[in-house]
């Protein structure tokens, strides 16, 4: 045991003496949570309109004021003419461009129809399919509005709830797949890191030579990062709550004992990443490459997985980070409980024990 | 004299990597106290023998004891009595001169309040009472070695093994090194020390010579010079090379 101990401190020190080590530690989680909070956001808000009205009645008036007052839409422009459109999309002045049709309010009380145009800046196909949707809604409310003044009845009305994320806020999303890839760079890319410096600079001889059995060194290893992984998704849901308002509707308990069966699944990757790698340098990309771009692309985390092509949807299957998300996601917005995660959690064992057994598997190899 | 102690003895060792036979059938013993030197170019397998009797690599098939102790069944005990040192001399970088030998000392299970006198002993012994502070990697190559001797020693064994121990180092900080390793088997440590290195071999009490995972000579420098008729260690070393040569033609 107290050999042991010399060795978990031995690690910490290594841990606490490069800069680059702490900073990748420390720094990134929490700019990664703020940046995928703040930025990479799928929220509209203030969004750049522009508005040619070509009637100019109360009822166009009040539709554009509708949109502003909305907190959606920022009106930059009055357009004069159509041949303006192409122009303040190409400057980039607007994202979308509202045309209302001359006679609106006349035709709206003749015909009981009057039509508006939406233009939007499709080149982000996504926050153009967002911002028509958004319009339309404000649009469709007011018509509602009307028609109920001027008694004409007999339409139907469809109304959307977004269950467990009312407003759509993009951190409900971001949170989890960043916790994930956050708990995954540092347990398995730290881990396997460290381990293949030990064969690099030869301890590792030096260590298996010594009375210390290669168990205890594999997991003198890996305690610090388990301690200090364990300490990041911790402040990660502080972060969280704090800044994004981003609820834990779920037992909290379970939730951190998720994310440290996660954080040892992400080590047993590591650790059998390090038994594959001849040099921190293979390491390094091993994790990047196998590690980081699956979990930010194929895990649910930014693509929803039901949209891709059945192959890569058999691919999403066999990456852990797709479990783990939805286990947060159940608990932290849907507030349920073991029995609805039961099954990833499972799943998430089975990993770190396959990973395990794979590494004694191939570190036996190395022995003989 | 009194009957010699036997600490290292390996019957019929053979290593193979799948087809290739790294170690063709070796046979020897080393004596307590013993400077026993093994030789070879690159790739002759002495690095191989080395790390089976260290624990570090399974034999295929032979009957090898060391200290008493045999290398299939009691691997564990093995380990508490012997030291290491590898090519790399296999220090933190990151780590200071101090934290290095507290580390390693806290690893080969030495008590806590021994761990500082025995630190500084050993630091005091080298002249590098003042250089305790300072990060491995600023410490030059010679020093370093030096103390990654005296570490693999720290807990006393009855056996060092040394792996290519001098390689990159001047003549002058070479023979320093070995009035590091006399000293030690003077207190009864027996050094089991791989080389390619002739002039070394000469510092050696005995010499194994290996050529193609065999060994094709194994006596005291001076009577494998009288045998060979040669006039230095080099000499005798490169009249056996050149007969494996022959061999492969």
């Amino acid at each position: 045991m107290k050999r042991f101990k010399s060795f978990v401190l031995k690690e910490f020190r290594h841990i606490f003496r490069d800069v680059r080590t702490v900073i990748i530690l420390f720094g990134i989680p929490v700019a990664q949570i703020l940046i995928f909070g703040y930025v990479v956001t799928n929220e509209v808000k203030d969004a750049k309109i522009a508005v040619l009205d070509l009637s100019k009645d109360e009822m166009t008036i009040e539709i554009t004021n509708k949109l502003t007052s909305s907190g959606y839409f920022l009106l930059v422009r009055n357009l004069n003419s159509e041949d303006e459109i192409e122009e303040i999309f190409r400057k980039g002045e607007a994202r979308e461009v509202i045309i209302f049709e001359p006679e609106f309010s006349s035709n709206f009380v003749k015909y009981g129809k009057a039509n508006l145009r939406i233009i939007t800046d499709a080149s982000d196909a996504n926050s153009a399919n967002m911002l028509t949707n958004y319009t339309s809604a404000i649009v469709r409310d007011y018509s509602f509005s009307q028609n109920k003044s001027s008694a004409v009845a007999g339409q139907i009305l469809a109304q959307s709830r977004m269950q467990f994320n009312q407003n759509l806020e993009g951190s409900y999303m971001f949170v989890p797949g960043t916790m994930a890839l956050i708990l995954m760079l540092v347990s398995a890319m730290m881990t396997s890191i460290s381990i293949t410096r030990e064969k690099e600079t030869g301890t590792m001889e030096v260590l298996l030579v010594s009375p210390l059995k290669p168990a205890q060194i594999i997991i003198g290893k890996v305690i610090p990062y388990v301690i200090l992984s364990f300490g990041n998704a911790i402040s990660i849901l502080i972060l969280g709550y704090f800044v994004f308002g981003l609820p834990v509707n779920g037992p909290l308990g379970l939730l951190l004992a998720e994310s440290l069966l996660f954080i040892m699944m992400a080590l047993s990757l590591g650790i059998f990443i390090s038994t594959i790698s001849k040099s921190q340098q293979v390491a390094m990309f091993i994790s990047m490459f196998a590690l980081m771009l699956p979990t930010m692309l194929l895990s649910g985390f930014i693509f929803p997985i039901e949209n891709m092509p059945e192959v890569l949807q058999w691919l999403c299957n066999v990456m852990p980070p797709k479990y783990y998300i939805t286990i947060v996601k159940n608990i932290m917005l849907k507030g349920t409980g073991f029995e609805f995660v039961w099954f990833e959690t499972l799943v998430l064992l089975g990993m770190t024990v396959f990973f395990i057994l794979l590494s004694i598997y191939k570190f036996k190899i190395r022995l003989d | 004299m009194a009957e010699k102690e036997i600490v290292i003895s390996v019957k019929n060792l053979v290593k193979k990597f799948g087809a290739f036979e790294a170690n063709k059938n070796l046979s020897f013993h080393v004596n307590k106290g013993e400077i026993f030197g093994f030789l070879g170019a690159n790739g002759a397998g002495k690095t191989t023998a080395m790390k089976i009797l260290c624990g570090l690599s399974a034999p295929t098939s032979g009957e090898i004891s060391v200290a008493g102790y045999d290398v299939y069944a009691q691997r564990e005990k093995i380990k508490r009595n012997i030291g290491y040192m590898s090519q790399k001399f296999s220090l933190y970088e990151d780590l200071t001169v101090m934290e290095n030998i507290r580390f390693y000392a806290g690893i080969y299970g030495i008590k806590k309040n021994l761990i500082k006198t025995k630190a500084l002993e050993l630091l005091e012994k080298l002249h590098f009472l003042e250089m305790a502070n300072t990060l491995i990697g600023s410490v030059p190559l010679g020093w370093k070695q030096k103390l990654a001797f005296s570490i693999a020693i720290i807990h006393k064994p009855e056996i060092v093994f040394l792996d290519e121990p001098t390689g990159g180092v001047d003549p002058v900080t070479r023979r320093q090194f070995w009035d590091l390793i006399y000293d030690a088997s003077n207190r009864g440590i027996t050094v089991f020390v791989t080389t390619h290195y002739m002039d070394e071999a000469e510092y050696c009490d005995r010499v194994c010579i290996m050529v193609d995972g065999r060994i094709d000579a194994l006596d005291s420098p001076d009577n494998l010079k009288m045998q060979f008729n040669a006039a230095n260690m080099d000499e005798v070393f490169i009249k056996l090379a050149r007969n494996s040569d022959y061999e492969k033609v």
